[in-house]
């Protein structure tokens, strides 16, 4: 097993550690490392010098004590690290030093939760801004999910950002509120003339208390709330929240529903890429294309709405399943829908990829090299652009993709041409993969019978979004309702990979270089 | 170029007419003040996302594709809030986005007014109000038109759009 030789090489690089790897039903395919706290950084280390990425942090604030993991991935192995905390004074070594990913995250869970992260090279907050003090944490146990909010909470107008000194910079400060219909987030730039210096992202503006609304609901109820943790992403948060409680549960979904949601995976990636190739283009002036992708997304989310019942495809997974079945001209207007779309877009790809004014925006365009990719956890397509290859379908395949080919893209020019057809062949991928999994749908049940498990049971749930490997943790409390739910959106890796692959382009070039790094506000924000 | 030309050619015309068989009612569509002609064949929004899933962002999106082509009703999403008739605010508010939300509010020319899309913003959807959120857009500024579902297709909030500029009748 891929983990278990994971974990012996950690095991191996810390010999005067004691670390007993197990595995726990719930979490597989991750081997469970338990360390102290006073050795929790040394596994970070070794993990590091091991080339293993830091995928993902949370803590659980259980009834007898708090436990923090940390997700490690090499090679498509995982290895969850844990460690027990103090509720009383929860601390913890920081590993952002070590891992620049980690470090938006564990401010997070200083603001939600108070645990201190010791050595922490950042100490300003990240998720709190002015609605709660700073002594509160919201996501304590004992506090109550109504808060005890100011009736007007102030603009966080006080951030710290980082300061550049110099004669010529001056800085440019965007949002939250932005000019087109985006999300909401602040930018702050230093600038000489037209070109950044620096961009810092400010965030959190879209914090909603998802994990504190969890807290209680009964499996159909979190399913809900999993859905709409981000919009575009809400197949992908579904499935895995549904994978975390079924593994908790030892729940086998059946092959027909696994196929499904394979293939209800396939077209929200599909969407989403339509939607940003055609956003790209638009953001050097070529509205052309945004017109044409336009309506390809257009018609693609009409079909979801027909056979699945919702043009974004939510609330289409159910614990143990899927809602709608697929029936046999459902499956042969699909196959056309594919095929017209492949026709359409084959001349589309032509122009796009041959089109001297818009390669000369696109190629060389925010560069985002594979070292700080690596070095900040990038994943999907921003990853594979990047000359990281990673992708759970075909690197550590859940069913049904440990039955399918899965062809991985791979760029390693990290521009915004890169992120571009990344997504192109990404498409290519998806309706080869949809129409393998049509020709063949299993037969049976779109869905099996859902018993909640006994309190404690605890699953983890990972599939491959449209922007990477997605991430949900789940823990049951008494009568089936959820104690803790721990989401992690790949978009969070963007952000911090935005910053770096900004300076040396002119501020002109913001919009495009973001549309193609099409980080997640809502997915992060929580 | 001539790809290009060919191209948009043998597309055609792919905006679809309205479909004016459903009243506002019968979609749910809430229009609180009487409005009239008062737009003058030109209507300017300002979109606010106050802490949605980004959901409703994206059919607001599909607006601007060539099958709905909202402006061609004269209707328009501008950059200021001072340039706006209208605010259309999507998602709960939440706490962090509270002052912005005013902010922009107070920026728009009178009477400046309130459309609320989407579950969240009509009635604080799956979030509510909380630590975090104030839920529903009425619970911060008075809305004059609310546009249900989750997220409301791009059909519906096209009507709703032209309900509140008066143009659809309900």
């Amino acid at each position: 097993m891929m983990a278990q030789a994971f974990a012996e090489r950690l095991r191996a690089a810390l010999p005067g550690v004691a670390l007993s790897p197990r595995t726990e039903s719930g979490l597989m395919p991750a081997m469970v490392l338990a360390v102290s706290a006073a050795d929790w950084a040394a596994l970070g280390t070794a993990a590091h010098a091991l080339g293993a990425r830091w995928a993902a942090c949370w803590v659980d604030p259980e009834p007898d004590h708090w436990r923090a993991w940390v997700l490690y991935e090499q090679g498509g192995a995982y290895v969850l690290a844990q460690t027990l905390l103090d509720p009383r004074a929860p601390r913890l070594p920081s590993l952002a030093a070590v891992y620049a990913a980690a470090d938006r995250p564990e401010r997070a869970i200083r603001d939600l939760l108070g645990v201190d992260f010791e050595g922490h090279p950042d100490a300003r907050r990240w998720l709190r801004h002015q609605a709660w003090r700073a002594q509160e944490h919201p996501l304590r146990p004992e506090q109550p999910l109504a808060g005890a909010p100011p009736a007007r909470a102030p603009a966080d107008t006080g951030y710290p950002f980082r300061r550049i000194a110099g004669d010529a910079v001056h800085e440019v400060a965007v949002g939250p509120i932005h000019a087109g219909t985006i999300e909401p987030g602040h930018f702050r730039f230093a600038a000489v003339g037209e070109q950044a210096l620096t961009l810092e992202t400010r965030l959190g503006y879209t914090h909603r208390g998802v994990e504190k609304l969890a807290v209680g609901r009964d499996a159909e109820g979190l399913l809900r709330l999993a859905a709409r943790v981000a919009g575009d992403s809400t197949v992908a948060h579904a499935w895995a929240a549904c994978m975390a409680m079924e593994r908790a549960a030892g729940c086998a979904v059946p092959a027909r529903a696994l196929a499904l949601r394979a293939l209800l995976a396939e077209r929200e990636r599909v969407a989403n890429h339509l939607g940003d190739v055609g956003g790209i283009a638009n953001d050097v002036g070529f509205s052309f294309a945004q017109m044409q992708f336009g309506a390809l997304r257009e018609r693609w989310q009409r079909r979801s709405a027909v056979l699945f019942g919702h043009r974004l495809l939510m609330d289409a997974l159910c614990a143990g399943g899927v809602r709608t079945d697929l029936d046999l001209a459902g499956t042969q207007a699909l196959l056309q829908d594919h095929a017209r779309l492949r026709a359409e877009l084959a001349p589309l790809v032509d122009i796009l990829l041959d089109h001297p004014s818009l390669e000369d925006r696109l190629v060389g365009a925010g560069v985002l090299g594979t070292a700080d990719a690596r070095a900040l956890g990038c994943l999907g397509y921003l990853g594979r652009a990047s000359g990281l290859a990673f992708d759970l379908r075909r690197d550590a395949p859940y069913p049904p993709y440990d039955r399918l080919p899965v062809r991985v893209p791979l760029y390693d020019s990290g521009d915004v041409a890169a992120r571009m057809r990344v997504r192109l062949d990404e498409i290519d991928v998806a309706l080869e993969l949809m129409d393998t999994l049509l020709a063949a749908l299993p037969p049976g049940p779109v869905s099996t019978h859902w018993e909640a498990p006994p309190a404690g049971a605890r699953g983890l749930g990972l599939v491959e979004g449209w922007r990477g490997e997605t991430l949900a943790f789940v823990r049951f409390g008494a009568d089936g309702r959820v104690a803790r739910y721990a989401p992690r959106d790949p978009g969070v890796f963007a952000w911090p990979a935005l910053e770096r692959l900004l300076p040396g382009n002119i501020i002109p070039d913001f919009p495009v270089c973001n549309k193609s790094v099409n980080g997640s506000y809502a997915g992060g924000d929580l | 170029m001539l790809r290009i030309l060919h191209r948009v050619i043998t597309t055609g015309t792919l905006t679809e007419p309205l479909d004016t068989s459903a009243s506002l009612e019968s979609l749910g569509i809430e229009v609180r003040r009487t409005l009239g002609a008062r737009y003058a064949g030109s209507f300017a929004i300002r979109h606010v996302d106050a802490g949605s899933c980004n959901g409703c962002e994206l059919e607001i999106h599909a607006l601007g594709n060539p099958y709905h082509d909202l402006e061609r009703f004269g209707v328009r999403f501008v950059a200021s809030p001072r340039h706006a008739d209208a605010l259309l605010v999507t998602g709960v508010v939440s706490r962090h986005m509270q002052e912005a939300l005013l902010r922009a509010h107070a920026a728009m020319a009178k009477p400046g007014l309130v459309i609320a899309a989407g579950a969240c913003a009509c009635d604080g959807g799956e979030f509510g109000a909380n630590y975090a959120s104030l839920g529903a857009v009425a619970n911060v500024l008075p809305v004059d038109v609310r546009i249900p579902g989750c997220p409301p297709p791009p059909a519906l909030l096209l009507r709703g759009l032209l309900a509140a500029l008066g143009r659809a009748t309900p």
